[in-house]
């Protein structure tokens, strides 16, 4: 039993399918995806918007999943870093952020992430100011940066080649 | 010594021609080492290379699994009733009303578990839940547990605790006091210190009389805290076999399973702990926490699986990050430079538990001698008690405080000397090989070479103190251990255990206890397997941080894994390689001596085409001795002297950093920004390079965090910037470019040479940034974070002189 608002029935569009799931209507996107829905890639790191760790992306746009309500996206295409490899091949930012080292301890890794394939995507060939300014939302403790921005940097060049 | 040190400080001509200007926002410059001779490289297959870390794939696709990503079917969530006072005596807890309120399961005070506990055994004072008194703000008093995190929530407003408030103690000059209440009770004090510690070594006497020059200085460094992205977390489960499991987010499993079993009383050998990966560390997950005892109490009391994971500001009330500490240097030296005598006094606010803060306290005192040559040396060190969250270890561990003052104040003396101050150190620095006055073993050092690649590759002596004002440079240089000499808890074991074992398919598992929190550790171990058995470094599977499953590794603290547990690994991989250079010696008709190990082949080393794969050899050896597995441990070698606190201070082997920092001030804001890092490290040898960088780069941003914006800010008794906008980190926009420079120095005990990465670069950060920010504006910030408020306050007085910031300017 619980004090929360009884469970609704609603059908999100996570990653390119529809999944039907039943959850609070209070919850957030972030505790839908991870308690509802067992997407637990998303991670938590404030849930008050201060660290970007939940960032997924909603219709093409980098959005914090802890400030989105989930009954919010019904009817819009969620994201996340569970998606974004295709038939057991990674997405190249992916591949870029696991050649480089820009995951260290991995916990920001899926938000650096999303927020870069949603720059990228809307923007290929981003400068560098935009690509910082893309993911100056996202907070990292470990690795100084200097490592994402290569591994960014890297997978718009590969994304470019077509490699 | 010499003729065996590899010493990289090559520059890479690649490195201008790839356009690498200071404008550029962010940039990584790799000058790796190509320092050892070219056989030995050759003779490495993964040592030496920037392979993919094996653990990286997992985390790039949201499939490693946190502490807060486990679930077990009928999972109970829990949530802690914390303090709102800063110093009260706990009259009464009552959860009666919590417990009725539906959705609730179990509710839990002090006194259902009153067994003391700390993680060092000289200071057991924290109790699970308050049971008599709270001593800050967020100290937890109750725990409640429901089927849903909300409920539990909710649930903690129907606790209802009196309290009677008592007066706060809230600084150090406060805890001196003898009027006031003790945090904890004393009988040998009137006040709430918490530890001395008096050291003196050689002739103080003798050296300040040698001395030409006498310089005093006072400095203070302001607390921070480490912040790790993942929150802390605990899963427990206590099953129908009477057993307990914790997964818990540590950088210590073995210390959390010791000190489980001896607060629920159970035998350790039904308590199993496992650390899943971390996400982020820096020393804020090295003991044992309160929600973790609460779950698996609240486990076995419920029979069901309870998970607790802390909000971001409960994160910050479990701190245990950087001390406050006010310093003072009084250092005689000749007119030659060479100090003749030093004597550092250190006052450490400890907030409101012992945590290791007798370690912190000795530690601001141990390593000062570790860099320079000091032949008289005392140590005055004072930690104190206060109503705030408890401090403790911060990546560089009580030395980083130390390591500013020390390195502003030599900079002062090098100017009044009129030396340069890159090759003032030079000039004092320790040798190779040696033993410092306080009994410190120094193997392996490249910090003259350190030194002369930072200075050299920056221009730093043709720029300092020539620049326009506001642009200034700093050098500063450290060391760090490579894992502490003694373990926490006396005992005569080894310090880390690895066991290797190769399967009939070809595949290899090294099973270690150390915890991965994202420095690399499982791709160490990995690398140095791969590199033993010569095969794919992917073809290692690591499996790690389990009491039950690994040997024991005291843990991700004191920089001591790739040291320790790496050395265990090379040990047991050995053994393995062992025997299968015995078959493979007899299948191919070779003696051992040629036999070779790279690539998936065992071959003779002096002819090639003579091989066998070694999945061949791995199924012969197994059909020769039976199952395919060996134990290595690592003890480090006795290094303690005969005095009391001799145990902190002592490793295997030292790091050694120098930082060079380039800073633009503003004059009219005060607003410092950092235009480049350059950080040259001695890492004995790098096991992968690219870790090395990250490594550095990491400790390079937090050590900018540290030296121009974060600080644990109090308002009266209460925390005053408990989350991630308000306690000031770097983003990517304030990050500078940094140079790395990985020097070799192939540490004879070390694995393959290598020592740490992972503490030691962020120390000469701090001071180095302070040195560039006096060199920019003739004017010194004497405490951190050197905020812009400070530089005004500093530039305003400069005109008469230089102003002395004793203490961070109040806060409103």
């Amino acid at each position: 039993m619980s004090i929360a608002p009884a469970k609704i029935l609603a059908r999100l569009h996570i990653n390119g399918a529809d999944v039907e799931c039943a959850f609070n209507p209070n919850k957030t996107l972030l505790e839908v995806l991870r308690e509802d829905v067992n997407l637990t890639g998303t991670k938590h790191g404030c849930e008050m918007g201060h660290c970007g760790a939940c960032t997924v992306i909603v219709d093409g746009d980098a959005v914090l999943s802890c400030l989105a309500l989930a009954v919010e996206t019904i009817g819009h295409d969620v994201r996340t870093v569970e998606g974004l490899a295709e038939g057991g091949e990674l997405h190249p930012v992916q591949r870029a952020f696991a050649a480089t080292g820009g995951a260290q301890c991995g916990y920001c890794t899926p938000g650096f992430i999303m927020s870069a394939v949603a720059l990228l995507e809307r923007n290929p060939r981003a400068s560098r100011a935009e690509t910082m300014q893309a993911l100056s939302g996202n907070l990292c403790r470990c690795t100084g940066y200097t490592k994402i921005i290569e591994a960014v940097e890297s997978a718009a060049a590969d994304m470019q080649s077509g490699a | 010594m010499t003729d065996e040190r590899k010493v990289s400080t090559a520059t890479n001509p690649d490195i201008d021609a790839a356009g690498f200007t200071p404008d550029a926002p962010v940039t990584s410059v790799r000058q790796a080492a190509p320092g050892l001779p070219e056989g030995k490289r050759e003779g490495f297959s993964v040592v030496g290379k920037a392979l993919p870390k094996p653990d990286a794939f997992a985390k790039v696709t949201g499939t490693a699994n946190f502490a807060d990503d486990i679930v077990l079917p009928r999972m109970l969530f829990g949530k802690l009733l914390r303090s709102r006072h800063a110093h009260a005596l706990v009259k009464s807890v009552d959860c009666s009303r919590a417990l009725k309120m539906p959705g609730v399961v179990a509710v839990m005070t002090g006194a259902d578990l009153p067994v003391k506990y700390g993680i060092l055994p000289s200071s057991p004072d924290e109790d699970v839940l308050a049971i008599d008194k709270v001593r800050y703000v967020g100290d937890p008093v109750a725990a409640v547990v429901a089927d849903d995190e909300l409920t539990a929530e909710e649930a903690l407003e129907l606790i209802d605790v009196e309290y009677e408030a008592l007066p706060p103690v809230m600084n150090i000059e406060t805890a001196l006091r003898d009027d006031l209440p003790k945090l904890h009770e004393n009988p040998r004090r009137t006040n709430n210190v918490h530890k001395e510690v008096h050291l003196e070594f050689g002739d103080m006497d003798a050296g300040f009389a040698a001395a030409d020059r006498i310089f005093d200085d006072e400095f203070f460094f302001e607390g921070n805290t480490h912040a790790p992205m993942e929150q802390h977390s605990v899963v427990a489960d206590f099953g129908p076999d009477k057993k307990l499991t914790i997964w818990a987010s540590t950088q210590t499993p073995h210390y959390l399973h010791r000190i489980a079993s001896q607060v629920l009383q159970m035998p350790a050998s039904h308590v199993r702990v496992i650390a899943p990966p971390v996400g982020g560390g820096f020393g804020g997950k090295t003991e044992p926490f309160a929600h973790e005892l609460v779950a698996a109490y609240l486990a076995r009391k419920t029979g069901r699986p309870v998970k607790i994971t802390l909000t971001r500001e409960e994160v910050f009330f479990a701190h245990r990050g950087r001390h406050p500490v006010k310093m003072k240097l009084r250092t005689g030296v000749k007119s030659d430079g060479s100090i003749t005598a030093c004597h550092l006094q250190t006052w450490l606010d400890g907030g409101a538990y012992g945590s290791y803060g007798v370690a912190t306290t000795y530690y601001t005192g141990a390593l000062t001698t570790v860099t320079y040559k000091i032949p008289a040396y005392k140590f005055d060190g004072v930690r104190v008690f206060t109503n705030k969250p408890p401090c403790g270890p911060k990546r560089g561990h009580g030395t980083t405080q130390p390591r500013f003052a020390f390195e502003c104040h030599l900079d002062k003396i090098a100017d009044a000397l009129g030396f340069d101050a890159a090759d003032y150190r030079k000039k004092i620095a320790v040798d190779p090989n040696s033993t410092t006055v306080n009994g410190l073993r120094v193997t392996s050092c490249g910090l003259r070479e350190c030194l002369d690649a930072a200075s050299t590759r920056t221009g730093y002596s043709a720029k300092r103190g020539k620049m326009a004002r506001g642009k200034g440079i700093g050098i500063a240089a450290s060391s760090y251990l490579c894992g502490a000499g003694l373990a926490i808890y006396w005992n005569p074991m080894p310090h880390s255990g690895a066991i290797v074992k190769v399967d009939r398919g070809g595949g290899v598992t090294v099973f270690c206890g150390s915890s991965e929190c994202g420095q690399g550790s499982e791709s160490m171990l990995a690398a140095i397997v791969a590199e033993t058995l010569g095969v794919d470094i992917m073809d290692v599977r690591v499996c790690a941080g389990d009491t039950d499953l690994t040997p024991v590794d005291l843990g991700s603290y004191s920089s001591r894994v790739t040291f320790m547990a790496g050395n265990a690994a090379r040990e047991a991989a050995g053994r393995v390689r062992k025997q299968l250079t015995e078959v493979a010696s007899e299948h191919l008709g070779v003696p051992e001596t040629r036999i070779g190990f790279a690539r998936r082949r065992i071959f003779d080393v002096e002819n090639r085409a003579t091989e066998m794969t070694f999945l061949e050899a791995a199924q012969m050896a197994e059909a020769r001795f039976g199952t395919l597995a060996a134990p290595g441990s690592y003890t480090p070698p006795s290094l303690a002297g005969d005095f009391k606190g001799s145990g902190v201070g002592p490793s295997p082997a030292y790091s050694y950093s120098v930082c060079v920092a380039e800073v633009d001030v503003d004059l009219d804001t005060g607003e410092v920004k950092i235009e480049k890092i350059t950080l040259a490290h001695d890492v004995g040898r790098a096991i992968n390079p690219d870790s090395v960088e990250g490594q550095i780069e990491g400790g390079v941003y937090m050590g900018i965090g540290e030296a121009v914006m974060e600080e644990s800010a109090f308002r009266g008794i209460e925390h005053k910037i408990p989350n991630l906008l308000d306690y000031k980190t770097l983003t990517i926009l304030d990050m500078p470019p940094v140079e790395s420079i990985i020097i070799e120095t192939d540490d004879r005990e070390g694995p393959f040479g290598a020592k740490e990465a992972g503490q030691g670069p962020l120390n000469p950060v701090i001071p180095a940034i302070a040195n560039a920010v006096a060199d920019a504006i003739k004017a010194r910030v004497y405490s951190t974070p050197i905020t812009a408020d400070k530089v005004l306050r500093a530039l305003d007085a400069s005109s008469g002189g230089v102003l002395r910031l004793r203490k961070a300017p109040a806060r409103a």
